[in-house]
């Protein structure tokens, strides 16, 4: 069998154009002129113009290029990640891919069935009980009903909702109704499966029992899946493949790995080597933080380091040495992981530490850093210490760097890399 | 590599003729689920449940036996009980409206659901017209209760063969309430000027689509607006229907075969049209809708 046989579907020169700001009024000149270009046999006007869709920036066109000449291929029982920032485009590919929305220019062949978990639960009616629900989900979803019943039992025991299945859905908490929508959808037998952030939802054993569906209908399965996440640690652990959308362009191809590590090297990228460009930041900038930086035990500056590893990360600071004292300075760093959870703080006043005057910048000394594997980001602030902790400069996901896992207890084996804090206990 | 057989293909819009029947086919139990929904959900919570569908064309004909025929003295004609007259057009005239007002905001009422995943969204406007089959059902039943009610006292004509053509004409109403609802449904996505217009819209056309009185009674009236109005009465398609089912039932009137037929071309034209505007709007409606 021939490599291309394999094929399962093929994204060819996709775009898609969006208008911006109301419709109103001002928008059927448009479309009458469109209209008017059509019948004279001419190419649409608007489809010339359009910046690329970089969300900070302001443009004279009211149109974007949500997408713009995206191509992939996909193999039959490839698990593909795609990742990006937020309104990279990622969501408008999965939605012209599950034919939510049209492409603008493009196509798309597959030959398999799609089906999408885009924001799971849809079309649970309230009034419906549990199990009528699941009929009527299922068949929107593209089952036929004799499908549903077949697999309903499972269905409702995979949901853990045993108990309420014959009571309407608006009685439900808002975690079974995901429950079960999740239930439903995962036993959809599409030859592509489309998943979008419904692991973000419920509480952690139903997250686990669902990344381990996940597994189950890729692997075990050999279904096709197309995986969009922003928990970089699930789309190492299930995808083999990984593409990056920036500003609905394809910046990178290639192995999962590679893909979440070009990412997050852009990310820090944007972020680490110009603070200046970071949106979340405020303070009235009497004292400004002009560069952050970790080194790691060698004293290199880096974005990865080891567990267990001496790290430092160095604050270079700018302020008006007449006017502010160090002295009266308060800094607090931030470690979060990637998705957003706090796994620790420092701060310099409750250690007891008063800056000299004269300083340029501020280290942050960790001893045998006791993070996990994974991905972390810090928020950094400096305060005053008098005037009522009156902010100098904050900056939220100042800087992005990756820990990457090691046999810590040199047992042989290499630690998890569960993306948290690592406080050190001993099992007898 | 050109050889390789594709299940199909996403592309731009394109040809508004396009139809997958194949695929309309494959999606039929969603079709009886989603009908199986709007009959259930309608009433749930509700003391009477679906003795609603019965009062509501009920009380909607004895209001028009006491305004039109009543105070304002319009004859019905031969022997058939007022009452009986209006019920008969009701009946019919309802299954129109709402097939047309439950269809007519396909896109907007539906935005949540055709937002996040695809099925052929015909599927939608074609459960509401099925559902509202169901509630016709059961108003024709309590019509001809009725109707047997006022037969035995002498107040209803005895129906006549063309009955047997009575699915026709309800497949005329069906064609007629979904192709104007797609069509409506389709130009609201992004101009919502027209859906103002269906609330009001529809209550004027049952006026002038002879469901409160006969053709024959308005024939004979020598009142000069009236006069005018008649081209518009006669050649309305509603009132060859509502006027073929009280002659078919209650033998008033008379049959008029060829409009009948005009009735069912024009009925599938519009059918058609609207199921072209449908097909190409559902492509791109969630971007302006």
């Amino acid at each position: 069998m021939s490599h291309s046989e394999d094929i399962i579907l093929k994204v060819e020169h996709i775009s898609k154009q969006y208008r911006l700001g109301v419709v109103g009024t001002g928008t059927i000149s448009h479309d009458l002129n469109r209209w008017w270009h059509r019948i004279r046999g001419k190419e649409d006007p608007y489809l010339k113009i359009g910046a690329t869709n970089d969300r900070s920036t302001t443009s004279e066109s009211s149109y974007v290029w949500a997408l713009n000449d995206i191509n992939f291929e996909v193999q039959r029982g490839e698990v593909l990640g795609i990742i990006g920032k937020n309104g990279a485009g990622k969501s408008t590919l999965l939605k012209i891919l599950s034919r939510v929305t049209g492409p603008t220019t493009g196509s798309i062949k597959t030959c398999g069935r799609i089906a999408s978990l885009l924001e799971v639960g849809t079309g649970f009616h309230p009034e419906l009980t549990g199990r009528e629900n699941i009929y009527l989900n299922g068949a929107i979803l593209g089952m036929t009903k004799k499908e549903i019943s077949e697999k309903i039992d499972e269905i409702i025991e995979f949901s853990g909702c045993q108990r309420y299945v014959d009571t309407p859905v608006k009685r439900y908490s808002s975690g079974m109704t995901v429950r079960l929508a999740f239930a439903v959808a995962a036993h959809l037998e599409p030859d592509i499966l489309i998943v979008d952030e419904v692991l973000a939802v419920g509480d952690a054993e139903f997250q686990k029992k669902a990344i381990g569906k996940m597994q189950d209908i890729s692997s075990g399965q050999g279904r096709t899946v197309l995986f969009v996440s922003h928990n970089m640690a699930a789309v190492k652990n299930l995808c083999k493949t990984g593409i990056v959308l920036e500003n609905g362009e394809i910046t990178f191809k290639g192995s999962s790995l590679d893909a979440v590590a070009f990412y997050l090297n852009e990310s820090s990228k944007a972020s680490g080597s110009s603070l200046d460009t970071i949106k979340d930041r405020r303070g009235n900038g009497a004292v400004r933080f002009q560069s952050i930086e970790l080194w790691n035990s060698k004293e290199v500056a880096v974005k990865e380091v080891l567990i267990g590893e001496q790290v430092k990360f160095r604050f270079v600071l700018d302020y008006n040495e007449s006017k502010i004292r160090l002295s009266e300075c308060c800094i607090g760093v931030v470690i979060n992981s990637l998705n957003g959870t706090k796994v620790a703080d420092f701060y310099s006043d409750e250690m007891g530490i008063i800056f000299s005057d004269d300083k340029k910048h501020i280290d942050l000394t960790i001893d045998n850093l006791p993070l996990r594997g994974g991905n972390y980001k810090i928020t950094v602030v400096i305060q005053s210490l008098t005037i009522g902790g009156l902010i100098y400069d904050r900056i939220g996901d100042a800087m992005f760097f990756n820990v990457f896992t090691a046999d810590v207890y040199k047992s042989g084996k290499m630690l998890r890399a569960t993306n948290v804090s690592l406080i050190e206990g001993r099992f007898s | 590599m050109s050889s390789k057989k594709w299940l199909y293909e996403i592309k731009p819009v394109d040809g508004a003729l396009r139809f997958n029947f194949k695929e309309i086919y494959a999606y039929r139990d969603l079709l009886f689920l989603f009908v199986k929904r709007d009959i259930v959900t309608v009433y749930k919570q509700t003391i009477l449940g679906p003795l609603w569908f019965l009062i509501q064309p009920l009380l909607t004909s004895v209001i028009f036996t006491l305004v039109f025929n009543g105070f304002g003295a319009i004859e019905t004609p031969g022997n058939i009980h007022p009452f009986l007259f209006n019920l008969a057009g009701i009946t019919i005239w309802n299954y129109f409206k709402e097939c047309l007002t439950g269809t007519s905001d396909t896109f907007k009422k539906n935005q949540n659901v055709f937002g996040k995943v695809y099925f052929p969204r015909v599927i939608m406007p074609m459960s509401v017209t099925v559902s509202n089959l169901l509630k016709l059902g059961i108003q024709l039943f309590i019509f001809i209760i009725f109707y047997i009610y006022f037969y035995l006292q002498d107040a209803a004509g005895q129906p006549t063969v063309f009955l047997v053509l009575l699915p026709v004409l309800i497949m005329i109403m069906g064609l007629l309430g979904l192709g104007l609802g797609m069509t409506i449904s389709s130009l609201t996505t992004k101009y919502r000027d027209l859906n103002v217009l269906v609330g009001f819209g529809v209550q004027l056309l049952m006026y002038v689509s002879a469901v409160p009185y006969s053709l024959s009674e308005i024939r004979n009236s020598d009142n000069e607006w009236v006069q005018a109005a008649i081209p518009f009465i006669e050649y309305n398609p509603l009132t060859q229907v509502i006027e073929g089912f009280r002659s078919m039932a209650l033998h008033t009137g008379t049959f008029d075969g060829l409009m009948f037929m005009y009735a069912l071309v024009i009925s599938t034209v519009v059918f058609l049209i609207g199921l072209i505007i449908f097909n190409k709007t559902e492509k791109n409606f969630i971007d302006t809708v």
